[in-house]
């Protein structure tokens, strides 16, 4: 089927069989190899992204089913700052060590985009529960969960100011 | 200046933030199922769904006719094809002095099948979609035969046989260490402790799963394969030598990044030599990548033993004698490394931190209808401290003393070393006192008894456990390693250029997927040649680019690797002095370098390191007589021993008595790991270490179906992955003592979290439950499990 979609900011026209999920046509159709693949299950949360400002792993949904969405990936992550630098979750991210081979992060850091948009002051034991759909066999979680607290934090900061 | 900075702000033992992070957060990684080639086909495995099977005809009509299929190849075309099995990398010698059972591993199966997920066929098509429908209607006429999963079954009399030229599904017999010298001390003991235990079979589950692109290019006779190694150049020979006869110099084997190892990527699989094979074949690209399920069945699997132990001990609680036999399951075929790991890096293992005299050890490895088995992070280290670490709490238990108080009677003291065990190692450093000391400090073991009470009172049981190890890695010294049945040298190697303009690239034989070696190594450069690591990159993973290298497993990245970088960097220091030397005509004795700049010593006559760099390529004023123009140099480095960090784990948990469930409630590391590079990037190793053996303590489990040979836990879905609420925050730290061969004191930290947490967190289960009699508890200690413990040990002893 056609499809027509917004995707990082801009508007994608394609075509992809009916049955085609959303992760394959983020990275087969379009090129987009940030979001990953780590199951065949839908439990390892390697391949969220946003549609329209929510957390979805795109494996668990057919591309048609985001035609006139608003689709965000890790790529286009960062310039939804406005600018080049990181996204601050990215940036807690680097600074807290909270990645490690980088295969679960892309995932990660979006689950943790959405979750400390109405978080901005979690708990570790919040934080802990909140990451409960994405795996990650490298870190031990220690420094992921120090990275989306700080990560929310800055998000946050000067919100209220 | 403030002294407790380093002199260098990136040099060693600073916590700079690492280098690679910023593609990986950006979604700009470059892994291998990312990638795509000019007329790329896909390609996708027909498995077997019987554990054991004979095979019949194999029906590929059905397939080849579905649109867009390029070739349905089997084990047939394989063998027409001249194409090779493949190989182990390690040969070991069984205790009558025959060499280990080594029966062929075709690459795709040939007459049998011997493990449910075994590949009999490979369907090549112009899209995924296309292999996959093909890969359903390909017929195999199976004749199906009883199977055996388990050790303990597979040995007996009775057993289905897997391989005819190993009866009674021998590998090997093997042993090490003075049978007699134990047996005597048993003869003469005071008191026996006894432990017999189930190391649980492990699924390492990299969250990347494994793939592979191979390409042909008849136009330089070359071929590349891009693959999720941790050991290119060693795929290259394996593989180029061995399976597809491809000379080496015609043959590119590339690991990109790699999304975590943990040994499941340090083998030669059949996968990359039928992938390569197929596209030589056709001559078009082909691209496979495993689905989870698939990665399940067919990547290898780790530990998996049955073993018996018994300690010897005087009355006072000494340790006399330690007496072994395990059965270690290998699995259908034998992995690259797969008969190494339960013997050489397992017996040698067994003296712990303990001054235990005599030690024997037998190993019997079994092959069994299951995926092979092979190293996974720790590799036999991991089951040798959960037998130890275990048996030591027994002894306690048994003559009534305190955990703390045997270990210390026993422990080898800081002033002791070097220390020859009686089971071939000599540890060359290490305080295992000081870390005991200062985990129990921290972990306040001298306050548990005040929250076991305060838990009792809320009707929870509370338990404490310490397992105090010792590894040996930095794998290895090529002269032991071969004399023990390795067929290939352990050294690494290092390349540094140096760009006229005195910037830096270091081309290394290892491989990071994870670890943070464009951060660790360019901190060691940094160091050395004093050049911030702005200006240094690190390169690996490309044989075309890199000397040689026999890759990342064994904590063997920077105590092998990073001393060939050093050695290669003192290489460069001592041409730049000699550049340096003439320039300022001066003698090159009298030539230092330090902090970045050449000077003669005691004179304010300098020449920067970029000066000397730039000379060296526009050689005006150089010693062309003796000297060659360029800056780069290269260094081997063969390890004169194995490293041996080790420390202390305390775990402490709470088991809910109506349920059975465990929850961890603290858990404290203090591990001696040598010199720090970095260390921020060590703590993360320890997390990561210590969660995934957490998870072979209380969760993971790949449990086969005795009857049907099946994987029942097969996805994660029924293989419990340790997940972000399963743990409390851990506090890990060092307490170093410097390695005494490796020339920057580094030991290595890859594998000391899953060696040393299994035992500390099954000692704290096992304390938790001791007022129910309870003295040991397998693992996983899932709910299910310890309910049933505690149902059997709270039921009335029956009448005698
Ligand atoms: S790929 Fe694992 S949840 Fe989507
Ligand atoms: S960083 Fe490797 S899986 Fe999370």
């Amino acid at each position: 089927m056609d499809l027509m979609l917004e995707v990082n900011g801009q508007t994608v026209r394609a075509s992809a069989p009916d049955e085609t999920l959303l992760v394959d046509f983020l990275r087969d159709t379009l090129g987009l190899t940030g979001t990953h693949v780590g199951c065949d299950t839908s439990q390892c949360g390697a391949c969220v992204v946003h549609v329209d400002g929510r957390a979805v792993k795109s494996c668990t949904m057919l591309a048609a089913s985001a035609d006139g969405s608003r689709v965000l990936t890790i790529e286009g992550l960062a310039a939804t700052t406005g600018g080049n630098d990181l996204h601050p979750m990215q940036r807690a991210f680097h600074e807290n060590h909270g990645l490690q081979c980088g295969f679960c992060t892309p995932g990660m850091v979006m689950t943790a985009v959405a979750y400390a948009a109405d978080h901005a002051a979690p708990d570790e034991a919040d934080v802990r529960a909140a990451l409960e759909g994405n795996l990650c066999r490298c870190t031990g979680y220690q420094n992921i969960v120090a990275s989306v607290i700080a990560g929310a934090a800055a998000m946050h900061a000067g919100k209220e100011a | 200046m403030l002294d407790n900075l380093p002199a260098n702000p990136t040099g060693i033992g600073a916590s700079i933030l690492r280098k690679e992070d910023r593609r990986f957060l950006t979604g700009r990684g470059n892994y291998v199922a990312d990638l795509k080639r000019p007329g790329m086909t896909f390609g996708v495995f027909v498995r077997s769904p019987h554990a054991h099977a004979s095979l019949g005809a194999i029906d590929t009509e059905a397939a080849r006719v579905v649109p867009g299929v390029l070739a349905v190849l089997t084990g047939a075309d394989l063998a027409a094809d001249e194409v090779g099995g493949i190989p182990c990398g390690w040969g070991i010698t069984g205790r009558d002095g025959q060499p280990m059972k080594e029966p062929a591993h075709p690459a795709l199966a040939l007459g049998k099948v011997r493990y449910v997920g075994d590949a009999v066929a490979f369907v090549v098509a112009e899209t995924a979609e296309a292999a996959r429908q093909a890969a359903d209607v390909v017929e195999v006429a199976y004749d199906v035969l009883p199977s055996v999963v388990n050790v303990l079954d597979a040995v007996r009399p009775d057993a289905p046989v897997l391989f005819d030229e190993a009866p009674g599904n021998l590998c090997c017999d093997w042993e090490m260490g003075d049978r007699a010298a134990v047996d005597a001390a048993f003869a003469g003991a005071a008191h026996v402790a006894r432990l017999s235990l189930v190391n649980n079979r492990l699924v390492g589950n990299p969250m990347e799963p494994r793939a592979a692109v191979a390409e042909y290019d008849p136009a330089g006779d070359r071929t590349t394969l891009w693959t999720t190694s941790q050991f290119p150049h060693v795929v290259r020979l394996l593989m180029g030598n061995f399976v597809l006869k491809i000379p080496q110099h015609k043959l590119r084997v590339v690991a990109p990044d790699v999304g975590g190892g943990f040994g499941v990527k340090q083998f030669h699989y059949a996968e990359e030599a039928v992938v390569t094979w197929a596209a030589r074949r056709l001559g078009r690209a082909v691209k496979w990548v495993c689905e989870r399920s698939e990665g399940f069945i067919s990547d290898a699997h780790g530990r998996d033993h049955v073993t018996e132990a018994e300690m010897a001990l005087d009355e006072t609680g000494k340790f006399l004698a330690l007496r072994v036999s395990t059965l270690a399951n290998m699995g259908g075929y034998l992995s690259t490394f797969g008969p190494n790991i339960p013997t050489n890096l397992y017996a040698p293992l067994l003296a712990g931190v303990y001054t235990t005299p005599a030690i024997h050890c037998e190993v019997k490895c079994v092959f069994t209808n299951t995926v092979p088995v092979d190293a996974y992070r720790g590799a036999g280290r991991p089951e040798a401290t959960f037998v130890l670490e275990r048996l030591v709490d027994v002894c306690a238990a048994e003559l009534g003393m305190d955990r703390i108080a045997i270990r210390r009677r026993n422990m080898i003291t800081a002033d002791a070393y070097p220390y020859q065990t009686p089971v071939m190692v000599q540890y060359d450093s290490g305080d295992p006192v000081g870390c005991m000391d200062r985990a129990l400090e921290i972990a306040d073991w001298a306050g548990f008894p005040a929250r076991r009470e305060a838990a009792a009172r809320r009707g929870v049981y509370r338990g404490i456990g310490i397992s105090t190890y010792i590894e040996a890695c930095g794998l290895a010294p090529s002269r032991i390693a071969i004399r023990l049945g390795a067929r290939g040298g352990l050294y690494e190697s290092a390349a540094i250029r140096v760009h006229p303009t005195g910037h830096v690239t270091a081309l290394m034989g290892t491989h990071s997927h994870g670890q943070g070696h464009e951060t660790t190594f360019a901190q060691i450069v940094s160091e050395k040649l004093g050049v911030p690591v702005e200006n240094v990159d690190i390169v690996f993973g490309d044989t075309d680019r890199v000397q040689f290298g026999m890759g990342t497993y064994g904590s063997r990245s920077l105590v092998v690797g990073g001393t060939a970088l050093s050695k290669a960097a003192d290489k460069i220091i001592l041409k730049g002095r000699k550049i340096a030397a003439h320039q300022m005509e001066a003698a090159i004795d009298d030539v230092v370098f330090e902090g970045g700049t050449f000077r003669v010593a005691g004179t304010d006559r300098t020449r920067s390191f970029e000066e000397i760099s730039l000379s060296a390529y526009v050689p005006a004023d150089f010693p062309l007589e003796i000297l060659e123009p360029g800056l780069e140099e290269q260094a081997f480095y063969d390890p004169v021993n194995f490293t041996y960090p080790g420390g202390a784990h305390i775990a402490e948990v709470e088991i809910d008595r109506e349920t059975g469930s465990v929850r961890l409630v603290s858990y404290v590391a203090v591990d001696d790991v040598g010199t720090v590079i970095n260390p921020m990037i060590v703590a993360g190793q320890l997390h990561g270490g210590i969660v995934q053996g957490v998870g072979q303590a209380l969760c993971e489990n790949a449990a086969y179906d005795e009857g049907s040979g099946q994987l029942v836990a097969g996805s994660f879905m029924d293989y419990c992955m340790p997940r972000a609420d399963m743990m409390p925050r851990m506090h890990v730290e060092t307490h170093n003592t410097r390695c005494s061969h490796t020339d920057l004191g580094t030991k290595g930290c890859g594998e000391m979290g899953t060696i040393g947490s299994p035992a500390a967190v099954t000692n704290a289960i096992v304390n938790a439950l001791s007022g129910l009699g309870i003295t040991h508890v397998d693992m996983p200690a899932s709910p299910n499990r310890i309910w049933r413990v505690m149902q059997t040990a709270q039921l009335p002893q029956a009448a005698e």
